[in-house]
């Protein structure tokens, strides 16, 4: 299981813009590189991550192979009620990783 | 007598300056032939095109936030952002990234929404190469706006062995 970092503020006010950073370890092999016998080394990326919002989707991004390893990525949502942000990260080889996190908002 | 005006005869001089064209000449095709699979200017021009359409590209409103020197290209950190209410009726709908010498011109997709509050985004990317990375930002009323940025790359990414 990969391990992911997920960094939200617990409290909130309500209407507040929120920062949401998450980080998961992970190869994302390119595809393009060479191993020792010239041959290329299989693709092995995450191709999708979404975050949901008390099961609202609020952010997807579809990433490629130009993405550094152990995909970092940091967006905006706004604080609208308590509840949970649900993360998903889907990619090559049947790869698949959740997390979830809570936010109280006041 | 002048020397122009006798017809030029087949000397050694004549013979290197129209050697030294046919293989200028051939030199062109050759650099391109023998590279690396790799995207292109052109190829960035079509993925563009497949995310925008007919539809008219527009300067300005988003904006990228990348060092222009970068030492390392495997982990380039990246921000784009772009100026926008973020109401339901004027958002930013989606976000694209594209580079012209990376092995693939897609760099990112992102999707938001009214929800997103602002419509900003970092992540680290890889970079192959000095170039040209362009973001193009897709409003809620169909219009697109894009901007560019030069980057200079020592150590590239996603090339070497190992």
């Amino acid at each position: 299981m990969a391990r992911a970092l997920i960094n939200v503020p617990p409290k909130a006010k309500r209407g507040e813009v929120i920062e949401i950073k998450t980080l998961i370890s992970h190869t994302m092999e390119t595809g393009f590189r060479p191993d020792n016998t010239g041959k290329a080394i299989p693709r092995d990326i995450i191709t999708e991550f979404v975050c949901k919002y008390n099961g609202q989707e609020i952010f997807r991004a579809e990433l490629f192979p130009a993405i550094a390893a152990n995909p970092f990525l940091t967006f905006f949502t706004v604080a609208t009620e308590t509840g949970t942000l649900s993360f998903e990260w889907t990619g090559d080889n049947g790869f698949s990783a959740t997390e979830s996190v809570n936010i109280s908002v006041e | 007598m002048t020397r122009q005006d006798e017809p030029l005869p087949r000397t050694r001089r004549r013979f290197l300056l129209e050697a030294g064209a046919i293989a200028g000449a051939a030199g062109i095709g050759l650099p391109l032939g023998s590279e690396h699979a790799a995207a292109t200017p052109a190829s960035m021009r079509a993925a563009i095109r497949k995310v925008v359409g007919e539809a008219p590209l527009n300067r300005g409103k988003i904006k990228i936030d990348v060092p222009a020197l970068i030492e390392n290209g495997n982990a380039v950190p990246f921000t784009v952002s772009c100026e926008s209410p973020m109401t339901e009726s004027d958002h930013v709908k989606a976000i694209h990234v594209f580079t012209e010498k990376n092995p693939q011109p897609n760099v990112i997709s992102v999707q938001l929404g009214p929800r997103a509050g602002r419509a900003s985004v970092s992540t680290r990317i890889r970079l192959a190469d000095t170039q040209k990375i362009v973001a193009v930002a897709q409003m809620s009323d169909g219009s697109f706006w894009s901007d560019d940025v030069e980057v200079v790359v020592t150590l590239a990414a996603c090339l070497e062995g190992t």
